[in-house]
């Protein structure tokens, strides 16, 4: 190993134990601020969740299960303590356990969100490329205008234009709403994804290819690109040779981010088609109170939110030779 | 040219320019629109919001022109109601995200070091959340006030603006003027004020643009998961809310609502895609 390479890995190292240690930080102060916005309230969090009827014996209950009667700062390291064996709690309202609730409809939401990507990575690539080629054609135009308005749009709001145009009176192609039989494989029952994943689809593409078509753009008036083209390299082994390649860091970066934001977006998606994912859950157990089931179900959402943009940051990190874009 | 008079006219010239840009224009015409359309609605409305005036899911006719919602009430007037709220809610959640983003933003490259460190990590915990789910965890809990909502509405706007800020800042605190005013010492409230904002609004309009944007997709987004504007009021996203099983009967209970969330947002988003256009080609120029 030369000497520079040794520098090269031990700055790599360096770059990933640093990173590393302020994750587990951050994530440190994530869960406290969870905890903090749904436990360590003004007033009493028992009462505040059965509402003034509830009977003593109930609010004991939940003071003991919430360890409400200790102090703050124990609270929260039983709280952490218990998550990290895998304690999750019990629900207030269904006396399940958390994990029971939450586990299937992790497993739905991962796999709606999964399969759009699956399908919108390489949708965005290829017409990112095409559109970059046809720059300021009529197609590149109308995709584009099309594009930024569907991108402007709230979840529920193209959730329902879809509504309106696949599943009512204009075509009759998919089941408006998207309850899953319990039972049957999630896989097995494509009538019931098609609505949210199609939306997904729509927001992660729209968002996607633009990047794409962007560094396509900026690739293709490069010299290399242009001395390629000079030199007599034939158009196809141009875009493969050099553009894909170079088009990919930022499609790479830019996936990270849209499988974080549709982490996010999923919570209104679901709810839009009734889909049991994990965004539903959270819904629900807002409007009941259900104070083990929300921080478990936002606790899942950001610690996916905050590791996804980790990986991405140290696959970008890794792509982009050090010193040219890395951190250091 | 003193270099004050140039960056006066600089500033103020950055949302002119914007705006001779088709697009931008078109944006503001959209979101100016709605604007007026949510206060004058209440006034033009033939009926009060919550009076029940017929069957459930009645369609068009001439006493109900949008028809009656799930509970028979007046779809055209919930609807000339219904704007208000939303309207006023992200004005104030997108004023206060770029106040509280400008502050952080502009700190950070103005101090730098241990400073920017821990303002810059705190943007980052704040973007370990998706805004829905931020501001449900805080609902949970203290339940859907307007002013709650704003706050953290606002507050989940404010790291883009940071990020925004500081990159934009970063340059303009080295420039001689500002390290003259520094070392004269006139106060950091007014170097920042008065030197460092006017130098940056470029990229402040594209921002205020987008994040009108997320606040009023997140605000109606709140509202239809029924965790923003409470019934009996009339809410836009509540509305969808309220009547989305009905939608093959009486679609324009859905429908009027969604049409105007959807111009609002598209018209913030073609705001800030042209006053980027319009900045970068001038700036590209240069």
């Amino acid at each position: 190993m030369t000497n520079a390479s040794r520098a090269a890995s031990r700055t790599i190292r360096g770059w990933l134990v640093r990173r590393s240690a302020l994750a587990i930080l951050m994530l440190l102060i994530v869960s406290f601020l969870i905890f903090c916005a749904t436990q360590a309230l003004p007033g009493d969090v028992a009462l505040i969740v059965l509402g003034k009827e509830a009977s003593a014996d109930q609010v004991q209950m939940v003071r003991q299960q919430l360890n409400l009667d200790q102090p703050v700062l124990v609270q929260y390291l039983r709280w952490l303590t218990a998550l990290l064996q895998g304690d999750f709690g019990t629900s207030l309202v269904s006396r399940v356990p958390v994990t029971d609730i939450l586990l299937p409809r992790i497993m739905n939401s991962f796999f709606i969100v999964t399969l759009s990507m699956a399908v919108a990575v390489p949708v965005s690539l290829a017409l990112g490329v095409l559109t970059a080629t046809r720059k300021d054609g009529l197609a590149d135009r109308t995709i584009m205008a099309g594009s930024i308005m569907v991108n402007a749009l709230p979840e529920f709001v193209l959730g329902l234009f879809l509504v309106l145009l696949l599943s009512t009176s204009v075509f009759h192609v998919f089941p408006a709403v998207s309850l899953l039989s319990p039972g049957k494989p999630i896989w097995t029952q494509t009538d019931r994804l098609a609505m949210p994943v199609i939306t997904l689809i729509l927001l992660q593409v729209t968002y996607l290819y633009r990047l794409v078509r962007g560094t396509v753009i900026d690739v293709l008036q490069t010299e290399y690109v242009q001395f390629a083209a000079l030199k007599g390299m034939s158009p196809r082994r141009i875009l493969f040779r050099h553009v894909l390649p170079n088009a990919l860091v930022p499609a790479i970066q830019a996936a990270g981010t849209i499988f974080a934001f549709s982490v996010g977006g999923v919570v209104v998606i679901e709810y839009v088609f009734g889909f049991p994912g994990l965004g539903t859950a959270l819904a629900d157990a807002v409007g009941m109170r259900d104070i083990p089931v929300v921080q478990a179900a936002v606790l899942v959402i950001s610690v996916t939110f905050f590791v996804v943009n980790i990986i991405t940051d140290i696959v970008s990190f890794m792509l982009t030779p050090p010193g040219r874009g890395g951190r250091n | 040219m003193t270099p004050s008079l140039s960056r006066r006219t600089g500033s103020q010239s950055a949302l002119v320019r914007g705006l001779r840009n088709s697009r931008s224009l078109i944006g503001l015409g959209m979101i100016g629109a709605i604007i007026a359309l949510a206060i004058v609605g209440p006034a033009l409305a033939p009926y009060s919001p919550s009076e029940l005036v017929g069957v459930p899911y009645d369609i068009p006719n001439p006493d109900t022109l949008l028809g009656t919602d799930s509970l028979g009430r007046d779809v055209l007037s919930r609807f000339l109601y219904g704007g208000r709220n939303l309207v006023w809610m992200a004005i104030a959640a997108t004023t206060l995200g770029l106040s509280i983003g400008i502050a952080i933003g502009m700190a950070s490259a103005y101090f730098k070091g241990m400073t920017d460190e821990i303002l810059m990590r705190l943007v980052d915990i704040q973007l370990a959340f998706p805004s829905v789910v931020f501001a449900l965890l805080f609902v949970t809990m203290l339940g859907p006030s307007p002013l709650l909502l704003v706050i953290l509405v606002g507050v989940s706007q404010a790291p883009s603006v940071a990020r925004i800020t500081r990159g934009a800042a970063l340059g303009v605190v080295e420039r001689d003027y500002v390290q003259w005013a520094r070392a004269v010492g006139i106060p950091t409230r007014r170097i920042l004020m008065s030197e460092v904002l006017p130098n940056i609004t470029s990229p402040l309009l594209v921002e205020l643009g987008l994040r009108l944007m997320w606040s009023i997709s997140l605000l109606a987004g709140l509202s239809f998961l029924g965790y923003g504007i409470q019934p009996p009021n009339a809410d836009w996203g509540l509305m969808v809310n309220e009547s989305r099983n009905a939608l093959t009967i009486q679609p324009w209970a859905v429908l009027a609502p969604i049409l105007a969330i959807a111009t609002l947002s598209i018209g913030g988003n073609m705001f800030a895609e042209g006053m980027s256009r319009a900045i970068g080609r001038t700036e590209g120029t240069k």
